[in-house]
């Protein structure tokens, strides 16, 4: 084609006309997506040509990662067996008291006629890869739809929250971490028991308290766990501890900042929380307007 | 007038479509390995960069159809907005072949100082997209992608250039 003569007559549009179309169809995608949210189907057909690849591009650190394992010592191994076993001994203390325990709790909650708190499973699942959009703060996972996850789900490691799944493919699906900017997380002080919004600043490792009064009372080092009042993330997980407590007459709410407890950014493997909540329906709310006022000051 | 690189002059073979079908699909891989920590930051995008590089050289074969379809698929592997790629390089397509007479007279000091501004022209794009999605401002560092892919162009070019280069002639010593 370099060496053949540039076609006269046949050019087709010019690059301008060519640029004004291609333009034309990326807005009209981009307001479908960010505003009618219309193209989920399309991304998955997208994200089945894409997926080998994205496969592909972190095979190589699998790959490594397996050829560790390999080559791994067998003093290392028999000093992690010895540790593991007396791990798991201690754990089998703990599980039959717990057994005990849930079982106590069943009864109790039967006796009070309260409701049950559903059991809850677990989908364990590897991270491909982190951080690519640099707008937003989610990582993508190695499980999807076909997998069983869904939308909504709460997504876990070791030690507490690390996210909420957002948005599934086929074989993949994307969790927002907590720390992204639009990401807010219903939590309660352990200390004291007061509720509150724990919402991302859109940098990591960051967390910020949402509409605190400046007299609430919120300590350095106070460890806050979700405290199950929203139905998505099940009760008594720990998310973050404050770490910063700034109280400004000037403002009306008080910056509180917290860390995350979870290795948010460095995990490679975590859990999908198969979690539902089966709420009583919400009572519809009566049209007299005293009375609505006077169960928000309840609440 | 100065003097030209006599490489911008060379004779080549000409470029088969199945090595810049391979390059897009290689600048895709390179583009999702798993890159995490300030790496995040300082990585190129790679996809803009090969799009700039065929639009530029070889404006009769890439242009806004092969441009589009990568940004609609890099779009749903960061699982970004979608076409807000695509929207970035139809605009990068169109700077290169507009200027690809232009941008190919100059040395390649001076091609680099080109090729910045038009990266960082798609940044921009991306960027205005999404703080107009509601996005907040990622600190400058986000446009730091930009300035190493420019700095790698000059190995872009020898390296894509290496399968259209004739092979030495056995006549000569």
């Amino acid at each position: 084609m370099e060496h053949s003569p540039p076609p006269f007559f046949k050019r087709g549009p010019t690059p301008l006309v060519r640029l004004l179309l291609c333009s034309l169809l990326s807005i009209a995608l981009l307001i479908l997506d960010a505003r009618y949210g219309y193209l989920e189907g399309i991304r998955k057909v997208v994200s089945v040509i894409v997926y080998p690849l994205q496969r592909l591009a972190t095979a190589p650190r699998a790959l490594l990662g397996t050829l560790g394992e390999f080559f791994v010592t067998q003093s290392s191994l028999r000093t992690e067996n010895a540790k593991l076993t007396a791990q798991s001994l201690n754990d089998a203390v703990m599980l039959r008291k717990y057994a005990a325990l849930a079982a106590e709790n069943a009864h109790l909650r039967d006796l009070l006629a309260a409701r049950q708190r559903f059991p809850e499973s677990t989908l364990f699942a590897e991270v491909l890869y982190a951080g690519r959009d640099l707008f937003t703060r989610k990582i993508v996972i190695d499980k999807g739809q076909q997998h069983g996850v869904k939308p909504g789900q709460p997504v876990i490691d070791q030690i507490g929250v690390v996210g909420q799944v957002t948005r599934i493919y086929p074989w993949l699906s994307e969790v927002t971490l907590i720390t992204d900017k639009e990401q807010t997380v219903p939590v309660q002080n352990l200390r004291n028991g007061l509720r509150a919004v724990l919402g991302g600043t859109g940098n990591d490792g960051q967390l910020e308290l949402k509409f605190i009064p400046l007299n609430a009372d919120f300590q350095n080092g106070d460890q806050l766990v979700t405290s199950g009042i929203d139905g998505v993330y099940p009760p008594g997980l720990p998310v973050a501890e404050v770490s910063n407590v700034e109280r400004n007459a000037a403002y009306l709410f008080a910056t509180i900042t917290c860390k995350p407890l979870a290795g948010v950014t460095s995990h490679s493997q975590i859990l999908v929380l198969n979690w539902e909540n089966k709420l009583p329906e919400r009572p519809v709310e009566e049209p007299k307007t005293p009375r609505a006022k006077k169960s928000r000051r309840e609440r | 007038m100065q003097a030209r690189d006599t490489s911008l002059h060379e004779i080549l073979l000409p470029v088969r479509t199945g090595f810049i079908v391979f390059t897009f699909i290689a600048a895709l891989l390179v583009n999702l390995l798993p890159w995490s920590g300030w790496w995040v930051y300082v990585k190129p995008d790679f996809v803009a960069l090969v799009v700039l590089y065929w639009c530029i050289q070889q404006p009769r074969k890439v242009g806004f159809t092969s441009a589009w379809l990568l940004g609609l698929m890099m779009d749903v592997a960061e699982g970004s907005l979608f076409g807000q790629h695509a929207l970035a390089y139809s605009v990068l397509a169109f700077a290169g072949i507009v200027l690809h007479r232009r941008v190919l007279m100059f040395t390649m000091r001076d091609q680099i100082l080109h090729v910045v501004v038009l990266l960082l022209l798609n940044d921009v794009i991306v960027l205005g997209v999404r703080m107009f999605a509601g996005a907040g401002f990622p600190g400058l560092r986000y446009f730091a992608g930009s300035l190493t892919a420019a700095a790698l162009w000059p190995v872009l070019t020898y390296l894509f250039k290496l399968p259209q280069r004739p092979a030495p002639d056995p006549d000569r010593v």
